[in-house]
């Protein structure tokens, strides 16, 4: 179906297939987001792309385009949901920005600015979640994982490899790799491979190379991450069959 | 101890086909061999079924039931549901543990022995109720705890223990229809083939659909489903979709192959009347799923059996193949040319999250019970991304008894807009716990009455994700159009304290949480530590309103009924029961979550005082 939709008053087009997240960057419209990525299907985990579609909330990466539709998004009450999506996903972590390497470039720490996170609010849960530094070239620093699975699906899908999975449930979630040591070191990852890209944290690093750029060249330092829509504007997808 | 041969898993391997969407039950049955899955044992799993090892150790560290450590030779789990603690289950099981020497979820120090609690293991009329490496004890007393530790250190299997203890009993205290009906198997199938032929043009087309395998959209049996519509049938498991809508979109949905599965995950707490559909009518409920397939077009269907109910196993594998003998099941079905169709048994391991039809289906792939996105809805993209039927038990069991004495006659039970009859799950405060069947529009208080309740503070209708209804309103229906229900009712009188209910329930869903999305992974938890905090006599206004707040990004954030329903125990008892919070702030203002005193347990415990001196006084 193509036609358009308004969001936030304003007319949106969208091509056949597209959701309304895809419709809205692609017009130059940002949407918070973290487990959304251009090149990949959408996932529909992280909700912070949670819109009001017809007045009911619904996840806008992952919802049909419909012509007509009524969209919500830029709102006090939907941002103010938004800001606490990203205050619950700093306390379920450890994330202590200063000491990142991903800092500057994190979109978790973006969608804070650009949301209003002064604080973390709710009470930390300070998990327990080793480092393991046992690859020689890339470090994986589970602290800061917000479990977007977007390493999950560039692996599978792109390096062919599935280095990575999920295991546990509910609050126990958490990331797994393809070896029965566990170990990094132990799976056929390499610092080429699609899945070390992806991160939108600071969790797949590239050893020795922390702290590349400078503070104010950083991708969020020059402009705020909701004055970059282009950035994540829908591309062809790199893997678009199911995996 | 346990064997260690890799044999075994091959075998086990093979019967599977080696087949990764049967990963759930070649976990299940390598579990039950080698004690606990163990690193390599996942590794050669991976091997076996052509999977990446990191996906099998992914579905084997979903679900409660499996474990990736090892958990003793004996589990003890303890149902953990509200009427479960309101008949002294925390008691017995610290009890337990005294004389095994152990703590709560702690494996002994031997690795003999395991005690730790579980969710509501639908046992709540005859409760404390636990599980034993797996297999259902009910009515746990102070004797039968000193008996089972004197049994667990003597190392007698599980299998020799008394068997009166795994006595399971129906407590059907309110017949109706569905519990009355004293149909032969076959019966409904047949009466469904003939009002078929009735329709004569259409056997004809009928016929052929089935030889030829002719697209069910254009040409196929409808009369029955025809049936089941002017029924009004609405689904039993708490959405309340219009069965017959749902059956006709499955038929219409372009493809070769459909799905019939029958939801009998039976996890929303204080719910256990689909365990005894399953005791009593599996007949009934093997013939629905049999008409709709019928209906759809389906060759193969799929009971989800929870795996709490494990010992239902083998006694519905019995039924299934009495009813393949009967030409119920198998190809050919009452000599009907083309009309293929058998039924399989697929146990879950512990995971309420896996009622949810789409979760559900991922689990029946071997997968971790996900909720999918949705669009598409199982209907056109389910098992295997084919059109699937998801029912309830006790869905399909009225579907049976609408193909055998029509619509109209179905209709013509209840209220106008809630047609047939509703099996309650009662429990909690009432003399005679157990079964009832009504017509609905039954009201709260008549049920109250029939069971024997007295002193009736409230009484939470459909479990957790349900309502929780106070003594002014017993005068409502049990109905879709007023309270709509699963099928649980658990009664509270007078001397319990509906914070505490309320408590347990936030419990529950952050135990159960599948962690898919953000607000609900971390919401559930968020909620879990806020009542804890008040509980413990450390909450102020500042903490409920906190539980405001974060129930209100669940409700409009959250990926699925579980995340959407989570904050209704709280918001209900809030509203009626505010006193029961109120009683136990602190102060009005802040007060950290921090508590010096309780992180001096630890402390405590390692140098084994307890006395005054050893307490910090909580600055006022
Ligand atoms: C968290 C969650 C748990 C559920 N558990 C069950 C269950 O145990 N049994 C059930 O029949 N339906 C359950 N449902 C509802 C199913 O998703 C689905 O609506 C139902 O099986 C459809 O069958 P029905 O139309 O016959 O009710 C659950 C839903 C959610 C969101
Ligand atoms: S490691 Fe990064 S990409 Fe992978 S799930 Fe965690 S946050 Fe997402
Ligand atoms: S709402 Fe809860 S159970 Fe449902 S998908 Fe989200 S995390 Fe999983
Ligand atoms: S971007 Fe839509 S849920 Fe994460």
């Amino acid at each position: 179906m193509t036609g358009t939709f308004t969001l936030d008053g304003r007319e949106i087009a969208f091509e056949p297939g597209q959701t309304v997240m895809q419709a809205a960057l692609a017009a130059g419209v940002f949407v918070p987001h973290l487990c959304y990525h251009p090149e990949f299907r959408p996932h529909g985990s992280c909700k912070l792309c949670t819109m009001k579609i017809n007045g009911r909330p619904a996840t806008s990466c992952t919802m049909p385009a419909v012509a007509g539709m009524e969209v919500e998004s830029d709102t006090a009450e939907i941002n103010d949901k938004r800001r606490m999506l990203v205050q619950m996903l700093l306390v379920e972590g450890n994330h202590f920005c200063p000491s990142c390497e991903m800092s500057g470039n994190c979109k978790l720490q973006a969608l804070g600015y650009t949301l209003g996170v002064m604080t973390p609010h709710f009470t930390h849960f300070f998990p327990d979640r080793p480092v393991d530094a046992s690859h020689p070239e890339m470090l994986l620093d589970f602290n800061r994982c917000i479990l977007c699975e977007l390493c999950i699906r560039a692996s599978a899908e792109v390096d062919k490899k599935n280095v990575f999975a999920l295991s546990g449930r509910g609050m126990k979630k958490h990331l797994v790799v393809n070896a029965e040591s566990g170990r990094l070191a132990d799976t056929d990852f390499a610092a080429t491979d699609k899945a070390a890209e992806v991160c939108p944290v600071g969790v797949i690093l590239k050893k020795r190379r922390g702290f590349a750029v400078p503070i104010g060249k950083r991708t969020y330092d020059i402009k705020p991450i909701n004055e970059q829509a282009e950035r994540f504007k829908p591309v062809a997808p790199t893997v678009r069959e199911k995996a | 101890m346990f064997p260690t041969n890799a044999v075994d898993i091959g075998d086990i391997l093979d019967r599977h086909g080696r087949d990764g969407t049967r990963l759930m039950q070649i976990l299940r049955e390598t579990q039950e061999v080698l004690g606990w899955l163990a690193p390599e044992t996942i590794t050669a799993i991976a091997k076996g079924v052509g999977w990446p090892r990191a996906k099998v150790e992914g579905t084997a560290g979903f679900y409660s039931f499996f474990h990736t450590q090892p958990m003793g030779r004996y589990r003890i789990l303890w149902s953990d549901n509200i009427t479960d603690r309101m008949i002294g289950n925390r008691d017995l099981m610290q009890a337990l543990c005294r004389k095994l020497w152990l703590e709560p979820g702690r494996l002994s120090e031997d690795g003999l022995v395991s005690v730790d609690t579980t969710s509501c293991t639908g046992m709540c009329d005859q409760g404390p109720a636990l599980l034993a490496n797996y297999r259902a004890i009910t009515r746990m007393t102070p004797e039968r705890v000193a008996q089972m530790a004197e049994l667990i250190q003597k190392q007698v299997p599980v299998a020799e223990w008394p068997a009166e203890w795994f006595r399971v009993d129906d407590n059907i205290r309110r017949a109706d229809i569905l519990l009355n009906n004293a149909m032969r198997p076959g019966e409904a199938l047949k009466a469904a083939l003939a009002r078929e032929a009735e329709a004569d043009q259409e056997s004809a087309a009928n016929a052929r659909s089935w030889r030829e395998g002719v697209n069910a959209a254009t040409q196929g049996p409808s009369a029955v489903l025809e049936e089941v519509k002017k029924s009004n049938l609405r689904g039993r498991g708490g959405a309340g979709f219009t069965t017959g809508i749902k059956w006709e979109a499955c038929r219409h949905a372009p493809s070769d192959e459909r799905y019939v599965v029958c939801n009998a995950d039976e996890g929303e707490p204080g719910t256990f009347k689909d365990r005894v559909l399953l005791t009593r009518q599996a007949d009934l409920v093997f013939e629905g799923m049999t008409v709709a397939a019928y209906a759809i077009g389906a060759k193969k269907g799929y009971l989800y059996l929870r795996g709490e109910y494990r010992y239902l196993l083998d006694p519905l594998n019995d039924v299934l193949a009495r009813r393949r003998d009967l030409d119920l099941l198998g190809t050919g079905i009452l000599g009907r040319p083309g009309f293929n169709f058998d039924i399989e048994v697929h146990l879950g391991a512990g995971a309420y999250v896996c009622g949810e039809e789409s979760a559900l289906i991922e689990s029946l792939e071997g997968k971790r019970g996900v909720p999918r996105n949705r669009p598409p809805y199982p209907v056109t993209s389910g098992f295997l991304g084919k059109p699937t039927v998801v029912n309830n038990v006790e869905t399909f069991a009225a579907a049976a008894l609408i193909a055998a004495e029509g619509g109209d006659w179905y209709r013509g039970i209840g209220t106008a807009k809630s047609a047939g009859t509703k099996l309650l799950s009662v429990s909690g405060d009432v003399a005679r716990p157990g079964i009832y069947e009504y017509p609905f529009g039954v009201t709260v208080a008549e049920v109250l009455a029939d069971a024997g309740a007295a002193e009736t503070q409230a009484v939470q209708v459909s479990g957790p994700s349900g309502v929780c209804v106070a003594d002014n309103e017993f005068g409502r229906r049990i109905a879709f159009e007023d309270i709509p229900t699963a099928g649980a009712f658990m009664v509270f009188d007078r001397n319990r304290d509906m914070f505490e209910v309320a408590r347990n329930f936030a419990q529950f869903f952050a135990h159960e949480s599948c962690g898919f999305c953000t607000p609900c992974r971390v919401g559930t938890t968020l909620l879990r530590n806020l009542m804890d905090k008040i509980g413990n006599g450390h909450g102020t206004q500042y903490d409920i309103n906190e539980i405001y707040q974060v129930s209100r990004v669940l409700q409009m954030a959250a990926h699925c009924g579980l995340g959407h329903t989570a904050p209704h125990p709280l918001l209900d008892t809030l509203e009626k029961f505010r006193p029961a919070y109120e009683r136990r702030l602190k102060s009005l203002d802040f007060e950290p979550a921090f508590d010096l005193d309780g992180a001096l347990a630890q402390a405590r415990q390692m140098t084994g005082r307890d006395d005054l001196a050893a307490h910090l006084e909580n600055a006022e």
